[in-house]
């Protein structure tokens, strides 16, 4: 019975460190310049893509992953750059049109350079499953959620620490503010989907060999890791990591008590049922709005 | 927007006038259509389907054609939508004209466009699984691969000869899991089996953990089947090996390919599953008819296309060569003709099996064509 | 005699009627006319949806679950129950009218992001739903629908009909009806749009705190738009399952809810020609791209963000523009 219990926790939270990473993405690119990025599932699917090609063809794992890293980085950055900014006062459905035009795009890439098959990724340490207490925990979870918080902290250091995370944060809350005092918002926007980018393709390459990689992994995954940040509130660093760790928890246990069928209907009941409770998530931020 | 409409339908104007200028001429090509799931869920099967109908149409054009003809292919890329399939079906029989279609990846996909195909009366080979693209007999709908049917009836025979009557069912949500598994539920009940857990994994799911150990913590289990294509069940038996779980392991069809084999790793060891002899071209005994075909596809697939081949590609290697052998019988392309030669055709070796058509059975297979293939270090075993 | 609103949406829809009827003049076969009639039954679904949207400013990703569920009780009720399709259609849009409003009034209090999460959510219930019931739905591999009946006269898209002496296919005829009923959703939607309703809308759109102060119960606005376009959906999924002869799941999925705001933001938000001119655009633009395989994805991808992103209002409005800019420079010139 707890051993039952265990393993459906285990597994919820292996995939719930998944959205997690994810929605910290959604969350940070919605801080610095409140568009939704629905092309945060792509940058996923590079880190692992990318990673597997370079190996494939004799780099070294270390260095594959910091160049597949760097790719989606500089794509991120090219994003904002000339698919967001030339946008400027455009609406909110619109803004969302393109980031979906630019994850067909980079999708259809994807596609012609690497092909449609299903890579695999080798574990990063040992392929023997853990056993704790009746239940198997799969070693590259470990690395999931220990990379996850190596993440998480540096993101929370970047953005109370330094300069230029100060920065991205001035211009989320006012950016003519920011920009009277000197900070050049186009670069921060910029750096804010860098930084996104390489969040999600890090959070793709520890997870790759879970999950096994293609050029479509981003879709589904892009999409739950945006539930996970609607539910945690968006905005919140601390409700993107709890609504992915607790939209990861919720499946695997209706899953496993529930009906393996309706899983994601309950998943989705329950963004329903959270929102209807608190309209802004569970940790959003309580807007003022000005009329 | 109309300036848009009026080139493509003068585009389309031109196409149609030169097909009737080119329909006088003599060494005018055969069309053959297709519409296939190259991009999207379906993609496993539509693309390597793809690549086998371009290489074959090439390949037949160079050794000179049909009935003196060059062979045509003009496909689509339905994406794994039904509602596409049929646009792309419609587009193929009323604006493309073409004499034949081998296509229909998807069981919804060709479903979708039987309707069309029987009403302008077009032959259609389809390479989709179902048994209801069959049975009830169309009068203008083939398929070549086996039903799923069969492959639940040869997996459960199997199962009974080692000496097993309960098992649990893990299946993917999509259509080719969610069919296999209503025909295994039907299938138990006649061969008096037994199925005591019952779960369902979506496409996208990248963990099934959860539900193996709800099979694993079933009472009486003693074997577990996992119907499903694509990654999902490389997922279910890598997380299989992870939760230790020893009981016999059954595969569907659907992963009858050795890129499984690379996804799935050491965690496939020793699991069974039905297929056609396309995996293991050399265990067939010399007298086999089926060797030589298979070893030939295998060996120009992988060489063309530096992949590893699939049973699905297969089935659309069948597919051609069916409507290529109807199409010689025949002497013409008239529709009536070819259809009627299909519908005769009596011992063809394919890939697939042996095909032997029949105006009750436009499919032409038989449960056995099925073999049982187990893998053993690594490798596909021929057990039966 | 007519006031000026009056003969503008006269102007639209005369205009749109003439575009319709004068098409089969360029329609050579019967594909063309499927095609055509689709990207009617698709344009009335998007009109609805752009009431939804464009006017009340309200975002909803998971539109496509009401047209599916109106196809799936469409087909489920006259393949398996007997029904004839006309009481189908009226019952299952009510049906679903009652669900977005039951849905709709907690939904609807959401704001920005939230909601279009919340109507993912919805989309995605319901597409899963229809998915997994395979006994009643045919599950992922779909159920055949029989033909648009009405008092036993049957309309199927491989007839033959014999109009005021023109001798019409099936092809041809349910274009012919497709068009008058995407004529009919126009003109309904111009009538709400014109109304003291559509102006409420607007003002919801515009600023939802400043209705309220005003006095508008937005709530109730809201609530009866969001009913409206799901009406709109299901009954136009509903003559779609019928055309199709057979349909999927996917026709509530995500992918199609996202192809259907993306018609309304590709066209022109707020205008109804516009949303129709976005719904023919992306019907055609697969069509189009067919022919370049494998990188259709890419300049699929391509086109979308690039149209709107130097198109940020839509085509119409932005067409509109430009053409209404070179009338006034003409004019000015002359001047």
């Amino acid at each position: 019975m707890f051993a039952e219990f265990l393993q459906y926790l285990f597994t919820g939270i292996t995939i719930g460190a998944t959205y997690a990473l994810i929605a910290l993405g959604f969350t940070l690119i919605y801080n610095a310049s409140h568009v939704i990025n629905f092309a945060q599932g792509e940058f996923l699917m590079i880190g692992g893509m990318a990673t597997v090609s370079l190996t494939a063809m004799g780099v070294p794992m270390v260095l594959a992953i910091i160049l597949a890293v760097l790719l989606a980085g500089v794509l991120g950055m090219l994003l904002q750059r000339f698919a967001i900014a030339p946008a400027k006062q455009a609406d909110v459905v619109t803004l969302i049109i393109i980031t979906i035009g630019a994850s067909i795009f980079i999708r259809g890439l994807a596609q012609l350079v690497w092909g449609k098959e299903y890579h695999v990724m080798q574990n990063f340490s040992s392929d023997e499953p853990i056993r704790i207490f009746g239940a198997v925990l799969n070693s590259q979870s470990l690395w999931v959620l220990g990379i996850g918080a190596i993440l998480v902290v540096g993101l929370v250091l970047f953005f109370t620490r330094t300069l230029i995370g100060k920065a991205i944060l001035a211009t989320s809350m006012n950016k003519e503010a920011a920009r009277l005092v000197g900070i050049r918002t186009q670069l921060v926007l910029m750096l804010a989907f860098l930084v996104s980018a390489v969040l999600g393709s890090v959070a793709g390459v520890v997870v790759a060999p879970i999950t096994f990689t293609s050029y479509d992994i981003g879709i589904m995954l892009g999409l739950k890791g945006f539930v996970a940040a609607a539910i945690g509130g968006l905005g919140s660093g601390i409700g993107a990591v709890v609504g992915g760790l607790l939209l990861g928890v919720v499946e695997a246990m209706a899953a496993g008590y529930i009906s393996s069928d309706y899983k994601d209907a309950v998943a989705f009941s329950m963004i329903l049922v959270v929102l209807f409770f608190m309209p802004r998530g569970l940790f959003g931020a309580k807007v003022v709005e000005r009329v | 927007m109309l300036k848009t409409i009026l080139r493509r339908t003068g585009k389309f104007a031109a196409i149609a006038a030169a097909g009737l200028v080119m329909s006088a001429q003599a060494a005018e090509p055969i069309k053959i259509g297709s519409f296939l799931s190259v991009t999207g869920p379906a993609s496993f099967l539509g693309d390597p389907e793809l690549k086998t109908l371009e290489m074959y149409v090439e390949k037949i054009n160079e050794d000179g054609g049909v009935l003196g003809r060059p062979l045509e292919l003009i496909h689509y890329d339905d994406v794994g939508n039904a509602s596409n399939a049929r646009n792309f079906a419609s587009r193929l029989i009323r604006s493309d004209r073409v004499d034949i279609i081998v296509g229909g990846s998807t069981t919804g996909a060709t479903m979708a466009a039987v309707p069309l195909v029987e009403q302008a009366q077009v032959p259609f080979i389809s390479l989709a699984g179902a048994v209801v693209i069959t049975n009830p007999v169309k009068k203008w709908v083939f398929k070549t691969p086996q039903t799923d049917r069969m492959a639940a009836e040869r997996i459960l025979t199997d199962m009974k000869d080692r000496g097993i009557t309960r098992f649990g069912l893990i299946s993917g949500t999509g259509g080719f899991g969610s069919s296999g598994r209503t025909q295994t539920l039907d299938v138990v009940e006649q061969m008096g089996m037994e199925v005591v857990a019952d779960v369902t994994y979506s496409g996208s799911d990248t963990d099934m953990t959860a539900q193996l150990t709800n099979i694993r913590n079933t009472d009486g289990v003693e074997a577990v089947l996992n119907f499903g294509f694509g990654q999902g069940p490389a997922i279910v038996t890598r997380n299989y090996a992870q939760l230790g779980m020893e009981l016999p392991f059954y595969q569907s069809h659907g992963v009858a390919s050795d890129s499984f084999l690379e996804l799935a790793g050491d965690a496939a060891e020793g699991l069974r599953l039905p297929a056609s002899p396309l995996l293991v071209p050399d265990s067939l005994p010399d007298d086999d008819p089926q060797k030589k075909v298979v070893q030939d596809y295998k060996a120009e697939y992988e060489a063309r296309w530096d992949s590893k081949v699939s049973t699905f590609g297969a089935y659309a290697y069948d597919g051609l060569m069916l409507a290529v052998q109807a199409i010689e019988a025949a002497g013409s392309t008239d529709k009536e003709a070819v259809r009627e030669a299909l519908e005769n055709i009596q011992g063809y070796v394919g890939v697939t099996g042996v095909f032997n058509m029949s105006p009750e059975d436009h499919n032409g297979l038989e449960a056995d064509s099925f073999r049982i293939l187990e893998v053993q270090n690594g490798e596909w075993k021929l057990i039966n | 005699m007519l006031n000026r609103f009056m003969q503008m949406r006269l102007r639209d829809l005369v205009i749109l009627a003439v575009i319709l009827f004068a098409l089969p003049l360029f329609l050579n076969n019967p594909f063309h006319y499927d095609l055509a009639t689709q990207m009617a039954i698709i344009a009335a679904t998007v009109v609805g949806l752009n009431l939804l949207v464009g006017f009340a400013g309200q975002i909803s990703l998971g539109h496509a679950g009401f047209f599916g569920l109106g196809a799936y009780f469409t087909g489920i009720m006259t393949s398996n129950y007997g029904w004839s399709s006309v009481p189908a259609l009226v019952v299952g849009a009510i049906l679903v009218g009652i669900l977005a409003w039951i849905v709709g009034r907690p939904i609807l209090r959401l704001k920005g992001h939230y909601l279009s999460m919340a109507t993912l959510a919805v989309g995605f219930i319901i597409a899963i739903i229809l998915n997994n019931e395979r006994a009643l739905t045919g599950g992922p591999d779909g159920m055949p629908v029989p033909a648009f009946t009405v008092f036993g006269w049957e309309l199927s898209p491989f007839g033959s009909y014999n109009l005021l002496g023109m001798e019409l296919n099936g092809s041809e005829a349910w274009y012919l009806f497709a068009a008058v009923v995407l004529l009919v959703a126009v003109w309904l939607a111009q009538n709400l749009i014109d109304s003291p309703i559509g102006r409420a809308l607007r003002s919801v759109h515009g600023s939802e705190v400043a209705a309220r102060v005003v006095g508008v119960d937005t709530a109730r606005y809201k609530s009866l738009v969001f009913v409206v376009s799901a009406i709109y959906a299901s009954s136009m999924g509903s003559l779609y399952a019928h055309f199709q002869g057979f349909i999927t799941p996917a026709v509530a999925g995500f992918d199609f809810s996202i192809l259907f705001i993306t018609m309304v933001v590709l066209g022109g938000m707020g205008s109804t020609m516009g949303v129709i001119l976005g719904a023919v655009v992306l019907k055609l633009l697969p069509q189009v791209l067919a022919d370049f395989q494998e990188l259709e994805t890419v300049m699929f991808g391509a086109i979308l963000m690039l149209t709107m992103i130097f198109m940020p209002k839509g085509l119409l409005p932005t067409i509109q523009m430009a053409v209404g800019r070179r009338m006034k420079k003409k004019a000015g010139g002359q001047a």
